[in-house]
């Protein structure tokens, strides 16, 4: 997993790429946790994620979790098919906001 | 008349043993998909079978290794007829069973997802009896044709 991170119409905008996995997966968790603690609204494009497994998106709940409780903005853009798959089979695209683009989102 | 491409019902198709850690489920995760497309599974069913194994490997490493690094896990991919049967064999102490069970999904929390993403995208899924010389054999079968 690779990622990348930057400010986009003052909401911070994290980019993930690659497999989100058992391996990566802690990365994830400390990066989106960081940029929740921050106190900003953050959004997470998936553009370009070719995998995402339970460990994934336990990471991923987990930020949306802090960020509710700070009352902070947190969503989901863009997700890959295989992506979107993994959130519908666990019933999450009715939990998360998911933007189509980040045009959308902003 | 059999079509000579089929495999033999029950055929091994693939056997794969790997030690039981994070870093080995990348290759583990192409081999399963190559075998499902090489079986002519569509691209969604190959991408489901792959996420079942990803998620019953997890709960391997996690839960029946706990943490531990040198266990090891073998894979079989078999042909049943029109479906593929996929076999996780450990070597780790047994499981109770009835202690991996999907959980509730309205209760929306990090974690314990694994085993409800198997049994969704799978039409079997459970353990085997335990294998001569212990550890733990869990079954899952997919149609596809």
């Amino acid at each position: 997993m690779q990622h990348s991170v930057r400010e986009e119409g003052g909401v911070v905008v994290a980019s993930l790429s690659g497999d989100v996995d058992l391996e990566s997966s802690p990365r994830a968790r400390e990066l989106l946790l960081g940029l929740v603690r921050g106190g900003r609204s953050v959004l997470v494009e998936l553009s370009a994620v070719g995998y995402i497994d339970s460990s994934g998106v336990a990471s991923l709940i987990e930020a949306f979790q802090l960020a509710r409780r700070a009352g902070t903005g947190f969503a989901l853009v863009s997700p890959t098919p295989s992506a979107l798959r993994v959130l519908q089979l666990a019933r999450l695209d009715r939990v998360f906001t998911i933007h189509a683009t980040l045009a959308d989102a902003l | 008349m059999s079509d000579p491409r089929a495999p033999e019902a029950g055929a091994l198709l693939l056997r794969h043993r790997f030690p039981a850690r994070a870093s080995e489920l990348r290759s583990v995760r192409e081999a399963v998909r190559r075998e499902a497309l090489g079986q002519g599974c569509a691209p969604e069913c190959a991408a489901d079978i792959v996420i079942a194994v990803d998620e019953a490997c997890q709960n391997i490493i996690r839960h029946a290794y706990a943490g531990r690094s040198d266990g090891e896990i073998v894979l079989e991919i078999e042909c049943a007829g029109e479906a593929l049967v996929v076999s996780l064999r450990d070597f780790a102490p047994p499981i109770d069973p009835s202690r991996v069970r999907p959980r509730d999904l309205d209760d929306v929390r990090p974690g314990g997802l694994g085993t409800h993403l198997i049994r969704q995208v799978m039409d079997g899924a459970d353990f085997a009896p335990a294998p001569p010389g212990g550890g733990n054999l869990f079954r899952m079968t997919k149609r596809i044709r």
